[in-house]
């Protein structure tokens, strides 16, 4: 559990939070007082009621109009208090400022992809500023995915034939769960990113680095931080076990036989293909599943990856 | 079977053939209750499976497809191979007649070509098993279920199928209540389980088309590949959920509003009080069923569907809470003053007050948008449907299984395995479910087959509370089995009921009744009326003994 959440919910970290949060605590003590009422009556009456010696006839207690107009009439006024509410902080999480920074999201088998107005890119890591409205433009390109951030108490569906869109503002900094929350598939379970809240400062010099972040690296350890960032584990193992995806154990040079019955030997222009145009070529025993990476990696970042793979013996 | 020397049901026609032909209501009735308990055999066995996987993050048995295939089944066999037939079909079927005072349900053909429809339909699903499992979610969900290579068209044919069982048996059950109630049996004095059955029967007849189309849609869309639902063939996979909704909200009402019936019998017999509010019981479940139809857009508050319908449902939404709270209230008020006693079924009737209770109040936690936005599939909307599902409909069926028990097989079960079996799955199911309502609340995502090690303690506790159900259920069987054999013979009325069921032996001959009852009291006429030993005692006859007396 969250260590700084509560024994319901996570910790809050969103404008919205505490107002759903507030509305659940008066659903709970109202359900608290309701569940009193009947099952501590329920328990009550069996006891005080039970059987004791000779069979009687009871009394003829057939109804009482106060009684049923109590009952009907004092939960519908409550009901309406709770859809109200619930209505009205819901409005809040719909209808995102003007002031809002815009990311696109794009779902797909089985990772995320955000696009800042500055021309960055991350996969399955979401990075804005801490204390600014955010609104995110999300669609799929394959089936249905759900954007959730538990600590924001936000939640959307990502359709593959429109755009949805959800906003928030985070109040800390720090890093958060993402999950997709409509199920998709074999890696659903793994389509889990995080959303990480930053100062202004640290978010801006993030922004800054973020087109060359691999200046100060050799390229096969950027090609094994790619492998990460971008997800490519969800699918690819690298100690030799299948997974949706053949294992990158061994493969540059390694001889496959194709779908189509050829044959095909791993080498940087395969790989290169394999990345860009995934269906071009596919292995055999595999599905043609895999999204393209085009417009996703820049060039070094593929050549960063050859190079990554040709040190996975 | 060796029940009774008297000529019953049970032993008037002999052999195989005397079964698969029967146009008995009893004997369909009791077809179905052993169709659907292998159908919960087989669902419970996958609910088994799946927590097991989840005991730990990561693989533990099975893979990731295995597991999506495993909930899949889970839930398509659940809910509709064995709940929506469960009390309806099962026992509805049994009871139904007998309550009314008939000698059978309208159509017994049309009520034999239900059963065997349905058992078409089980197979048409079941075969998904070998024909590569079904992965897509018992919602079957576009575009998903239009692109993944399983075999969708196998099992939602199955359900297509199983679609009309229902509704024949809503039919039949419509024309019985109307055409053959027995001389003196009004409206409003027909016993509430008929009532419920009534309202039940309304939605089956009226919502099972809609799920019908949806599902021969999707078909189509995967066959010739006309595209309705699928984006890349210029459907709308949003228009899918809102068609599968509209049936698959009112399909909750039928499973539970025939499990309120139940609940309204037994709370009148074992307080030995007449129930109270008996109208406001008989207009909620019709209410019930009318609202139940406007309310399908509560699933899809984060589909992308307009905030003004999210609005419109969420309101709407609480309108359908309030009618089952007031049947709460009146069951509690029955008890007042009642004459209380805990035979097995009176025992689960105080596990449905329970149960149902945190069920219909996290109902309303989840009716207000924007708690749902945050629970929507979390594990505390799994917790919230096992709440009212299991928790309500399943236990109120075996309320119902434990109470017409010995009507059915002239035989008493031992009421104490009976309660033992009863506080292991009282106990179990909470331990299962309540921790999954804090599960759902931490964030939780539904049908994950891997999950954080920070949700592992509590998915430990939910498995464990899975196998005291397990275990209960296994000791459930063991005696309800062996009392059919070797149980003590029962009497026609062990529990002293006054409806017209417990007027016939037990088991009841094959035409239900000697001859054509009359109603002489209505049915919660305790105040005036007792049964001792099968025997009727009016209070205006011990009266007149005592004036004689005096």
């Amino acid at each position: 559990m969250d260590p700084n959440g509560s024994l319901i919910f996570p910790s809050q970290v969103s404008t919205i939070a505490p107002e759903v949060d507030a509305l659940f605590d008066f659903i709970l003590y109202l359900s608290i007082i309701f569940f009193i009422l009947i099952v501590g009556g329920t328990f009550y009456f069996v006891w005080k009621y039970r059987k004791k010696g000779e069979d009687t006839f009871t009394k003829d207690l057939s109804h009482n109009n106060m009684l049923e107009v109590l009952w009907t009439v004092i939960p519908t006024i409550l009901v309406f208090i709770v859809f109200v509410w619930g209505f009205k902080s819901y409005m809040k999480m719909t209808v995102p400022p003007d002031t809002s920074m815009e990311v696109k999201v794009t779902g797909q088998k089985w990772f995320w992809t955000f696009n800042y107005p500055e021309g960055a890119t991350t996969t399955n890591e979401l990075v804005v500023p801490v204390d600014q409205p955010v609104k995110l433009l999300m669609s799929s390109t394959d089936v249905i995915h759900s954007f959730f951030v538990p600590n924001f108490r936000t939640k959307m569906d990502v359709l593959p034939n429109r755009y949805t869109q959800l906003w928030f503002e985070a109040t800390e900094t720090g890093e958060y769960n993402l999950f997709c929350t409509e199920y998709c598939g074999k890696g659903h379970s793994e389509m889990i990113g995080k959303v990480k809240v930053l100062s202004r400062a640290d978010y801006d010099s993030w922004l800054a680095g973020a087109g060359n972040a691999g200046a100060n690296m050799k390229p096969e350890e950027f090609g094994a931080k790619l492998y990460k960032d971008k997800a490519c584990f969800t699918c690819h193992s690298i100690d030799g076990s299948p997974l949706v995806g053949p294992s990158f154990k061994g493969i540059f040079g390694r001889t496959e036989k194709m779908t189509d019955g050829s044959e095909a030997t791993a080498d940087e222009n395969y790989l290169r293909e394999s990345i860009l145009e995934p269906q071009a070529k596919v292995v055999q025993g595999y599905q043609p599943i895999m999204p393209t990476y085009q417009g996703v990696l820049k060039d070094d970042e593929i050549d960063a990856l050859i190079a990554y793979f040709k040190t996975l013996k | 079977m060796s029940v009774a020397t008297t000529a019953n049901y049970l032993n008037e026609e002999k052999g195989l053939k005397s079964w698969l032909f029967t146009l008995d209501h009893k004997r369909i009735g009791m077809m179905y209750l052993f169709a659907v308990m292998i159908a919960f055999f087989l669902g419970g066995v996958f609910a088994i499976l799946i927590r097991l996987e989840l005991l730990n993050p990561g693989q533990d048995f099975f893979t990731a497809d295995t597991y999506n295939q495993l909930f899949t089944l889970h839930g398509a066999v659940m809910i509709f191979l064995f709940i929506i037939p469960a009390i309806p079909a099962a026992l509805g079927n049994f009871v139904l007649p007998l309550m009314l005072g008939a000698k059978d349900v309208a159509f017994p053909r049309l009520n034999l070509a239900s059963f065997y429809i349905y058992v078409v339909g089980a197979l048409f699903a079941l075969y998904s098993i070998v024909a590569g499992a079904v992965d897509t979610g018992w919602t079957f969900y576009t575009p998903y279920s239009t692109t993944t290579s399983t075999s969708v068209i196998s099992m939602t044919l199955g359900a297509f199928i199983l679609g009309f069982s229902s509704i024949f048996t809503g039919v039949n059950f419509i024309a019985t209540i109307h055409k053959l109630r027995a001389p003196g049996m009004t409206w409003f004095k027909m016993p509430l389980m008929v009532w419920a059955l009534y309202a039940t029967s309304i939605i089956q007849v009226l919502a099972t088309p809609v799920l019908g189309i949806t599902l021969l849609l999707l078909i189509i869309e995967r066959t010739i590949g006309i595209g309705i639902f699928d984006p890349a063939m210029g459907g709308d996979p949003v228009l899918f959920q809102h068609f599968f909704w509209f049936y698959s909200h009112p399909a909750v009402y039928i499973m539970i509003l025939p499990g309120m019936g139940i609940i309204s019998e037994l709370v009148a017999t074992f307080s030995k009080k007449k129930i109270f509010g008996y109208k406001l019981i008989a207009y909620s479940s019709l209410g019930i069923a009318l609202i139940s139809f406007l309310v399908w857009g509560h699933h899809m508050f984060t589909s992308g569907q307009s905030e003004f319908s999210s609005m419109v449902f969420s309101f709407l939404t609480f309108f359908v809470g309030i009618p089952s709270g007031i049947k709460m209230f009146n069951w509690l008020a029955t008890m007042y003053k009642g004459r209380i006693t805990f035979e097995a079924p009176m025992l689960y009737t105080i596990a449905f007050m329970f149960l149902f209770a945190i069920g219909g109040l996290t109902g309303i936690m989840l009716g207000a948008i924007s708690i749902d936005i945050h629970m929507h599939d979390t594990y505390f909307v799994v917790a919230h449907f096992h709440y009212t599902m299991m928790g309500g409909t399943v236990i109120a069926f075996l309320g119902g299984m434990h109470y017409w028990w010995p009507k059915i097989w002239g035989r008493m079960y031992s009421e104490k395995w009976a309660r033992v079996a009863w506080a292991l799955i009282f106990v179990g199911f909470n331990v299962t479910f309540f921790t999954q309502f804090f599960l759902g609340s931490q964030g939780m995502p539904r049908r994950y087959y891997n999950y954080l090690d920070q949700y592992q303690p509590l998915h430990m506790y939910s498995t464990y509370g899975s196998w005291m159900l397990g275990v209960g259920f296994l000791i459930m069987a063991y005696y309800l089995i062996y009392s059919i054999y070797k149980g003590p013979k029962a009497p026609n009325n062990p529990w002293g009921g006054l409806t017209m069921e417990w007027q016939t032996t037990s088991p009841p001959i094959q035409h239900n009744f000697e001859e054509q009852p009359v109603l002489e009291h209505e049915p919660y006429d305790y105040d005036t009326r007792m049964v001792v030993n099968d025997q009727l005692i009016k209070k205006e006859d011990v009266k007149e003994k005592e004036n004689i007396n005096v």
